[in-house]
């Protein structure tokens, strides 16, 4: 194949659920994964051992990592940027920590439902994902587009924040959730849950990530991308454009949910902190760095800036505000693809060399 | 009393009648009825926006399968007319009809485009991130609910289809470009596909030759052509010499109104039409 054929032709494996990308992200999330569990099985005395803090500390990225993934799957694919995705992380953190409280000292009032395990499971994925549906649906229907859509994000997510911070709504005011200290009957200071949390976190990622990948190579991801670019056409060849909006925009809420509620009994507390606007810009800005519209990008935004932010915020406490600022600033200006831009660029290179 | 009684059991009866389905289950969406007329009618359509009036008591039937062109002036109102009737923008009053049975004005864009109704935009318009065929392939017919489209895939029919069109709108070599990369001559045909893959009753074509080279024009007319017949065509075009090579039934807007309609040499003899518009832009060309 010459160069000129090449130019400009299609990634074919957008429709393929099984492409180069795919298997290699699949295969690192595995491979790393075991290999965190394996080095974590080693003796203490051993120089490998990887202890039970740091797989707590993986654990929580890959709750993060889980977050960045239903970002992307509605900003780079759908074109709708959410800047209020914390709300729906620290709704299933919430339900989550009702859950875990109920363990110990018994709730009140409609709140003692959640003592099951089942129904705390269903709060889980039903209360991010009722608050998305209701909220897409008003925006969706009156076709709130674009930074518009962004800005009432904030405002819901900051709505939720005050909400939460009163005590009268029994979520423990600013205080939160705290005190957590079973699991489905499992103390959670052992380190066999910690490292339970991690496989399980890590299972959920692996599973969002091929559900994001069979949406976005099905048909209704192409129409997603397609309304991304062009609107006003996909309503005129006749999609429902609301419709495939609010769908994907509940599922995105929901997995949201189900990294909150992973990441509460790992880090020990849900606090009204969670739903700061501040947080969800944070989130958005993992996807930028890591690659819009690439899954693998978000999962690797969300990994690196979380590790450069713990090394960091050790190392000079006071500088890591301003440089994950310049990091922003530096990416947008020299790799508007983000880190997956590169991967790609790259690889095209050493095919055209090839 | 018991008259009522049997009023209840008829329409007992009439609601469970064995030789057809339940009301509630006919698709609402039934086939444009044309025996009684022409497939598009517009009457006593007025718009106006922030108090200009855009559309002013315009009156337009289409028959079935006709190509007609629109022309007039900047602001004559062609645009705002293709708007109302695929439901972009609603119109103060008058009423639109398609077929004898669907009211226009009670449906919103996805209902008007899965009724039939095709549109090409001025500025060609294709999703620039998917390749041709994919473009092809998000136009074709068919379910286009969420959890249908979600499951959708491309059967043997829907691939002849695509080739057959690709054939009709000569990008067969370049099925796997990104429309992105394409000429604009070929994201415009790339486009006209698009609406061919709808299978439309009724194809709007806001300046297809806009921009385009003497050659792409052509081809352009040989394409509309070789469409109506099979659909009903309406071009709306600035392009004098254009129209003229495809032109049955011209139509002149003016004013947001009906200045003159009839054949292309009739239209261009009308001293109101000569003055309006075609004296001064046939000077200019």
């Amino acid at each position: 194949m010459t160069l000129t054929d090449n130019l400009g032709r299609g990634d074919r494996s957008r429709q393929a659920f099984l492409s180069r990308s795919t298997l290699l992200t699949s295969l690192v999330l595995i491979v790393g994964m075991l290999a965190v569990l394996i080095l974590n099985a080693l003796p203490d005395s051993n120089a490998l051992h990887v202890s039970g803090a740091t797989v707590a500390l993986l654990g929580k990225y890959f709750t993060y990592m889980l977050l960045a993934l239903a970002v992307d799957l509605i900003w780079g694919y759908l074109g709708i940027l959410s800047l209020g995705h914390g709300a729906f992380f620290a709704l299933g953190g919430y339900a989550m920590g009702l859950y875990l409280n109920a363990q110990t000292s018994p709730l009140h009032g409609w709140q003692s439902i959640m003592t099951y395990f089942p129904v705390a499971a269903l709060a889980i994925l039903l209360a991010p994902g009722l608050l998305a549906l209701v909220f897409g649906w008003l925006a969706f229907r009156s076709r709130v587009t674009g930074v518009y859509f962004s800005i009432i994000t904030q405002a819901l997510t900051f709505a939720l924040m005050l909400a939460f911070n009163r005590n009268e709504m029994g979520m423990g005011g600013s205080t939160g959730l705290t005190r957590f200290y079973e699991l489905l009957g499992f103390s959670l200071s052992s380190e066999g849950m910690t490292v339970a949390l991690f496989t399980a976190s890590g299972m959920a990622v692996l599973l969002a990530f091929w559900l994001c990948r069979a949406i976005t190579v099905s048909r209704l991801g192409r129409v997603s991308m397609a309304t991304r670019d062009a609107e006003a056409r996909v309503r005129f060849i006749g999609y429902r454009v609301d419709h495939v909006k609010l769908a994907l925009f509940v599922v995105s809420a929901m997995i949201a949910g189900v990294a909150g509620a992973l990441y509460v009994p790992q880090v020990g507390i849900i606090n009204p902190s969670t739903f700061a606007p501040l947080f969800s810009i944070e989130v958005v800005v993992w996807v930028a760095l890591g690659g819009r519209a690439t899954l693998y990008g978000a999962l690797l935004g969300a990994l690196a800036v979380n590790y450069l932010k713990t090394v960091l915020t050790g190392a000079m406490p006071d500088a890591w505000l301003f440089i994950l600022g310049g990091l922003f600033v530096v990416v947008t200006m020299l790799l508007p693809q983000g880190i997956a831009g590169l991967i790609s660029k790259w690889r095209g290179r050493q095919e055209a060399s090839a | 009393m018991n008259v009522t009684l049997n009023d209840r059991l008829e329409r007992l009866r009439e609601f469970a009648r064995p030789d057809q389905v339940f009301g509630f289950m006919v698709p609402a969406q039934s086939p444009v009825d044309v025996r009684h007329g022409p497939i598009l009618y517009l009457e006593d359509v007025s718009v106006s926006f922030d108090g200009f009036r855009a559309i002013n008591q315009l009156n337009l039937t289409i028959d079935d399968g006709e190509l007609r062109c629109i022309i007039g002036p900047n602001g004559a109102g062609k645009t705002t007319m293709m708007d109302i009737i695929t439901g972009k923008t609603r119109p103060d009053s008058g009423q639109v009809w398609f077929g004898s049975r669907h009211n226009l004005l009670t449906l919103d864009e996805p209902q008007i485009a899965n009724l039939g109704i095709g549109r090409k935009f001025q500025k060609p318009t294709v999703f620039e991130a998917l390749d041709v065929t994919e473009n092809l392939e998000l136009a074709m017919a068919g379910d286009r609910r969420v959890w249908k489209t979600l499951l959708a895939s491309l059967d043997h029919e829907g691939r002849s289809r695509i080739d057959e069109v690709l054939e009709t709108i000569g990008l067969t070599v370049a099925r796997y470009r990104l429309a992105g990369v394409l000429s604009h001559g070929q994201k415009q045909w790339l486009e006209i596909g698009m609406l061919l893959m709808q299978r439309p009753r009724l194809l709007l074509v806001d300046e297809p030759v806009a921009g385009m080279t003497e050659p792409e024009m052509h081809r352009t007319a040989e394409l509309l052509t070789r469409l109506a017949g099979q659909q009903s065509v309406v071009v709306v075009e600035h392009d004098m010499g254009f129209v003229r090579s495809i032109a049955r039934q011209v139509t002149v807007l003016h004013q947001g109104s009906v200045l003159a309609e009839g054949t292309m040499d009739e239209v261009a003899s009308d001293p109101r039409v000569i003055e309006v518009y075609l004296g001064g832009d046939e000077e200019a060309a």
